[in-house]
């Protein structure tokens, strides 16, 4: 009944909006396509190409920090691109050195996500419905709460005189404490806990997909449970854990939060040295260089993860 | 299968306490007398006074919450018609970008898409001169993007799910399509539509590096006033606003979790 009412007073407002379209001689089809698609076109793809035009110009102490790239004077037009900023990071072993690290950090931490998270995606997905949908909320909730306060969370519990190193002090496990904040120990620890979320759930969304009669069948054979995982659970949970190891590692890449925070003066991660550059170096065009660089690391993992949610769109 | 079955369970249970044991600190150490992290000086809510005394904090509370409720009202907008158009409309010439670029900001490391965004206004202020100089504007629109990006990709699970034969019943009985979607759609989705709301918010009031880059003079948020006082060390203070906000975000998500669940269940029937 109350529907019907809705149906009545709605019509003209749907009509009006078909109205405006149809004025300005769009079809509501292409108007609808038009409008996401230039929103991020000018506010996530256009900056990249900024970000490319500005490595190549040159620093200058002015406002903005850099050199225009071209000049048009007395009708000739100066084009000066500066590939002086890209051969600057191949000299400084600084550079070299802070991607392999950051690469290193990331790939790590990614396999400690997925050791942590495996299991407890499978006990998500085995659950029955009820509790399942707790645990589940459990997972995601951290994700929506303040992911700087959590991070900082882990200062008071790794730090000297910390929770971990008072607990160990207390039990007389230990007499001296153990140091844990400000290295790369910590690090991982923050990235493993800030990013564990992200690969439990396509974890989840792959396991629970997962036909039940078929581990029944092998145990039936005579596999060992063990054998079975192996065979049958591993391989056909694959495209989760590829799924999830790219949704953590992709951004582990750039953190600059947590290595921050938690690591220390010798952690040299990409993003942390893409923010000096541009905060206290005021150094853009480096800045900028540095974004190129790491982009093109980030490429091929970035087409893969397209690739493999556009498989999955497609099964479901 | 039953030795497996306590591994897992094990593990499983071990994760969460590592998912936990952070947040419970924070919120047992937010009632601790003493300044000393370690020390349990007895229980006190006095972090708890100096923190609504702060009028630092507060300000950029204010700041914060603005942001984030105008930011995702647009990332909503976004969001949905970019999930629609995705889920219903299968062959378009921008297809492929669009899709790319829904996906892209959900992974970009944040550094990134702050210093392009930035670069972006900058560039944009010099050719059509605006947005005048940086701040609560810049933040917003910064804000609105990436969170479109999430709200897409709930709307969009939630849109693939849904039943068709309502929205065919409605065009065959002669509706036109932007009346289906405002009459059928729309309503079916919502619940996707809050929990994808809820998330561009939180996302919004939770960042701190894109909102460094693209900020100004004045426009501190609530994360840029927290990481400069966190670098300075550990102060029971923060562990304090930390209780708070866990506890707001926590009744959030149980309302949205039950509102999704009530969803559902009218759904089934």
């Amino acid at each position: 009944m109350s529907d019907k009412k809705t149906f009545v007073d709605r019509m003209p407002f749907s009509q009006q909006i078909a109205g405006f379209f149809a004025r300005i001689g769009l079809s509501p089809r292409a108007m609808v396509i038009a409008i996401p698609t230039l929103w991020l076109l000018i506010f996530f793809l256009i900056p990249f190409v900024v970000v490319a035009k500005i490595s190549l110009s040159e620093a200058a102490i002015a406002r903005p920090p850099y050199l225009p790239l071209w000049e048009f004077k007395d009708g000739i037009l100066n084009v000066t691109l500066n590939i002086g900023n890209y051969i600057f990071l191949t000299e400084d072993p600084l550079y070299y050195s802070a991607f392999i690290e950051s690469i290193t950090i990331a790939g790590f931490s990614t396999f400690f996500a997925l050791l942590i998270g495996y299991p407890m995606a499978y006990m998500i997905a085995r659950a029955p419905d009820r509790t399942r949908n707790i645990l589940l909320m459990l997972v995601i909730l951290p994700f929506w709460s303040s992911f700087l306060l959590r991070v900082y969370a882990w200062i008071g519990i790794l730090k000297t005189k910390g929770l971990i190193n008072g607990a160990l002090m207390w039990l007389g496990i230990i007499d001296d404490p153990i140091v844990m904040m400000q290295t790369d120990f910590a690090v991982y620890v923050g990235i493993v806990y800030t990013y564990l979320p992200f690969m439990i759930l396509p974890l989840y969304a792959n396991l629970v997909k997962l036909d039940e009669s078929l581990l029944e069948a092998a145990s039936d054979l005579g596999a060992s449970p063990f054998m079975t995982f192996l065979t049958i659970t591993l391989p056909l949970s694959l495209p989760g854990i590829f799924a999830g190891s790219l949704l953590v590692f992709i951004p582990a890449v750039g953190e600059f939060v947590i290595p921050q925070l938690l690591g220390g003066p010798d952690t040299l991660m990409i993003g942390k040295i893409l923010w000096n550059e541009f905060f206290s170096n005021r150094d853009w065009p480096v800045a900028s260089a540095v974004a190129i660089a790491m982009l093109f690391v980030l490429v091929i993992p970035v087409m893969l993860l397209q690739k493999a949610q556009q498989a999955d769109g497609e099964q479901s | 299968m039953k030795r497996r079955s306590l591994f897992i369970t094990i593990a499983g249970i071990l994760g969460f306490i590592f998912l936990y044991a952070p947040i419970v600190s924070l919120v047992i150490f937010s009632f601790n007398k003493s300044r000393l992290v370690t020390v349990w000086g007895g229980f006190s809510t006095k972090w708890y006074g100096e923190l609504l005394q702060d009028p630092q904090i507060l300000g950029a509370a204010w700041i914060s919450l603005q942001i984030a409720f105008i930011s995702a009202c647009l990332a909503i907008v976004i969001g949905t018609l970019a999930a629609f158009v995705l889920v219903r409309f299968k062959k378009f010439r921008t297809r492929t970008l669009l899709s790319g670029m829904i996906t892209a900001p959900l992974v970009m490391p944040e550094v990134i898409t702050g210093l392009s965004l930035l670069l972006l206004f900058v560039a944009m202020q010099g050719l059509i001169g605006w947005p005048v100089g940086r701040g609560i504007t810049t933040i917003i629109i910064s804000h609105a993007t990436f969170g479109a990006a999430y709200a897409a990709v709930i709307i969009q699970s939630r849109l693939v799910d849904m039943d068709l034969s309502i929205e065919e019943a409605a065009s065959d009985l002669g509706a036109k399509p932007i009346r289906v979607f405002f009459d059928i759609t729309l309503p079916t989705i919502t619940p996707a539509l809050i929990s994808g709301w809820l998330l561009a918010f939180t996302l919004s009031l939770d960042d701190l590096v894109i909102a460094s880059f693209v900020s100004g003079p004045g426009s501190s948020t609530l994360p840029m006033v927290i990481f400069s006082k966190v670098r300075l060390g550990v102060t029971p203070e923060i562990n304090a606003l930390a209780t708070i906000i866990i506890l707001i975000v926590s009744l959030g998500v149980i309302v949205a979790a039950l509102t999704m669940q009530k969803g559902n269940k009218q759904n089934v029937a």
